[in-house]
């Protein structure tokens, strides 16, 4: 009887009298009820504790834990709508790097330190108690799904879209021919990036694409240095940017004005780039002005103003380009058929095939290669032709063309406990209110479920064990404080918000001091 | 007996590894107050306040509702002179995700839409630089605005603004 009057201290009501009628026939009973009695012990003292006063309604909510694979955006956003809605849910975010906040710390790029106010958020978020940091975990190598799946009660992969596109063209692999996501990587401190070999030792040079990313990379070839400096661009891709002689970028898409993927923030400030002309052919813009009217309004004021950049550009853009002393062009209608190299094997040009539309519908508009061709001359190739993502497992279903995880509302066909928030299960396009979005629809759809008792609640000694395992190699959210001010710290030094690590053992050896 | 004494083991064991995990339930305790202060974006977050508004001397104020995404309304006593994300956080009003940027133009998470006479009542037109950004917002109408941009004025006493719906469609980019 002794355990039954240290329960009575410990649960009162309706509950204690179920225990101990539990316990009592307990003995006639399989294991596996003795772990339901133990959840639901736990589930009362969780009650006890409460502070909130309201009890998530369901016995089902007892010994909630879901991980999350990924501390981007999608991971953190996900998480926030979990634990602002539910009363006792618990979070581990496990992270393959040192450090959080994924594409915000290593995509954003530096001249938008605005975007990256987010990470007050996700720091608030990561603060809570009930939200726990694992970097320097990798799934498949120090844990796998399978581990994950039998701790967790939900498990939300949020890991992005980890590979680039490529062209598969002849010449593609030679030096200087670069994805823009690895040079992305390199001016963001990226640890695999943190080497690349980066030549600007040339005039001019060829982005491939017409999404952000593309402008995202010209942009920083051209950015006076005066700027750059003063944000936490990585010192060895400055100190490349410095010596640069880059002068001329050009932008090359397969389709016409109508169909680009950028977004008119990063057009407006292309044009407005110190120093920097934009060239726009006015044979490429000719007729479409007679669409722009038809265009629902962000395409039409997108479609605008790369008319009015190149038809009637205003006053101060004029002058400002008059001046100039580098410049971008915005190339429609080209494909890339080859990489053209000189006698040393470097990158001399690109033989493009000029393309004209077919099709009715101008967003949809295909781009057919005709037989004329023409050839930029250039010593750099960004190529910069979309993401997409990896499966992580192969038994997940996984849409091979699309690179994302197949999913129905952020649920894994098929796969009950499983779900995908972010680009690895919608692609990577959109900005950061998508993907918030997306996160927080991700979270809403777990706890219906977990509501709708579809989610049980799992075992606290896997996760425990889980943890325990992971205990010695894993950064916690405090660890990564102190390599956070190891850089503000650094960067204070230099006149920069930040000075990134890019060495993972340098982070490794900070945080665990 | 046997089975009870039996029953008694499994008990004393379950209730052992209980109390052991007891620290982490306790930790991972369910608080009001956490969710209030930690889980909404805040701008007082180190340091940083990009938006912010100076105490006035002589606060003059007008009564401002919020239609929120559920459909409740939320009036407060707005402080002429605020612009509308301040309004928002300092008066707790709850709409998740609202403001990531911080009131910098770089996102639209305070998108706001308004009736059309307080649309034309409002002190300034949006700017290029807004509407590139609400381009980028869910549910666009033509009387959208960012709330980070707009400051309110005497004028706007009793102004209804709707908080619009952040719904999970608009991946496909800007067309």
């Amino acid at each position: 009887m002794n355990i039954i009057q240290q329960l009575r201290q410990t649960i009162q009501g309706p509950q204690l009298t179920w225990c101990i009628a539990r316990a009592v026939k307990l003995s006639t009973k399989s294991f596996k009820k003795e772990i339901d009695l133990f959840h639901s012990i736990r589930y009362n003292f969780g009650k006890s504790f409460s502070s909130s006063g309201t009890f998530y309604s369901t016995s089902s909510s007892a010994c909630q834990h879901v991980a999350i694979v990924g501390s981007g955006p999608a991971g953190y956003y996900t998480a926030q709508k979990l634990l602002k809605s539910h009363p006792d849910l618990v979070v581990d975010i496990y992270e393959k790097l040192p450090v959080p906040f994924g594409l915000v710390r290593f995509g954003v790029a530096p001249d938008h330190p605005e975007v990256k106010n987010v990470i007050n958020t996700f720091t608030n978020t990561a603060n809570s108690d009930r939200c726990n940091f694992f970097g320097n975990v990798e799934l498949g190598k120090d844990l796998s799904l399978k581990d994950l799946r039998d701790a967790y009660t939900a498990v939300v992969l949020c890991y992005g879209a980890a590979e680039d596109r490529v062209l598969g063209i002849p010449g593609e692999d030679l030096p200087n021919v670069l994805s823009a996501r690895s040079f992305v990587g390199w001016y963001n401190g990226l640890p695999q990036d943190a080497q690349l070999p980066v030549n600007l030792d040339c005039e001019s040079a060829v982005v491939l694409g017409h999404g952000n990313v593309a402008l995202d990379v010209a942009r920083i070839l051209l950015t006076p240095i005066s700027i750059l400096e003063k944000t936490d661009i990585s010192e060895h891709a400055l100190e490349a940017l410095r010596r640069s002689s880059v002068k001329r970028v050009h932008i090359v898409g397969r389709r016409g004005p109508l169909q680009v993927a950028f977004t008119i923030k990063e057009l407006r400030e292309m044009t407005q780039l110190p120093d920097t002309r934009t060239v726009i052919q006015q044979t490429d813009v000719d007729g479409i002005d007679k669409y722009i009217q038809d265009l629902p309004r962000p395409r039409k004021r997108l479609t605008d103003l790369i008319y009015k950049s190149s038809v009637s550009p205003g006053e101060k853009e004029v002058k400002t380009w008059k001046e100039a002393s580098r410049e971008w062009r915005l190339v429609f209608l080209r494909s890339p058929l080859q990489i053209l190299q000189d006698t040393n094997g470097q990158v001399k040009g690109i033989e493009l095939a000029v393309n004209r539309l077919e099709g009715d519908s101008l967003k949809n508009q295909r781009a057919v290669a005709t037989d004329e061709r023409e050839v930029i001359h250039c010593g750099l190739i960004l190529r910069s032709i979309g993401y997409r993502g990896l499966p992580l497992d192969d038994d997940l279903p996984f849409n091979n063309s699309r690179g994302v995880i197949e999913n129905k509302n952020s649920r894994i066909k098929n796969e009950k406990g499983l779900y995908c928030a972010g680009w690895i299960g919608h692609g990577p396009v959109g900005v950061i209110v998508d993907t918030m979005t997306d996160g927080f629809e991700t979270g809403k759809i777990i706890l219906a479920d977990i509501q709708s008792g579809v989610l049980e609640s799992n075992d606290e000694h896997k996760r425990q064990g889980l943890l325990k395992s992971l205990q010695a190699k894993a950064i916690t959210f405090s660890d990564w404080k102190k390599i956070d001010r190891a850089e503000t710290e650094a960067g204070a030094k230099v006149g920069k918000p930040r000075e990134k690590i890019s060495d993972i053992q340098q982070m490794i050896q900070i945080a665990k001091s | 007996m046997a089975s009870r004494k039996f029953a008694a083991f499994l008990f004393q064991k379950t209730f052992n590894s209980m109390k052991s995990t007891t620290v982490t339930s306790l930790n991972a305790l369910p608080c009001a107050t956490w969710c209030r202060l930690h889980v909404q974006p805040r701008s007082w977050v180190s340091g940083k306040k990009f938006s912010s508004s100076v105490p006035k001397p002589q606060k003059q104020t007008v009564k401002v509702t919020f239609i929120l995404r559920d459909g409740s309304r939320s009036e407060v006593d707005a402080t002429v002179g605020d612009n509308l994300l301040d309004i928002i956080l300092e008066h707790d009003v709850d709409i998740d995700g609202f403001g990531a940027c911080e009131g910098t133009l770089a996102c639209s998470t305070c998108h706001l839409i308004f009736k059309q006479e307080d649309y034309d009542k409002l002190p300034s037109k949006p700017t290029d630089e807004e509407l590139d950004m609400l381009d980028l917002a869910f549910g666009l109408e033509d009387t959208s605005r960012l709330g980070c941009q707009v400051i309110v004025t005497k004028d706007l006493d009793g102004m209804v603004v709707t908080v619009p719906q952040g719904v999970a469609d608009a991946r496909s980019g800007p067309l």
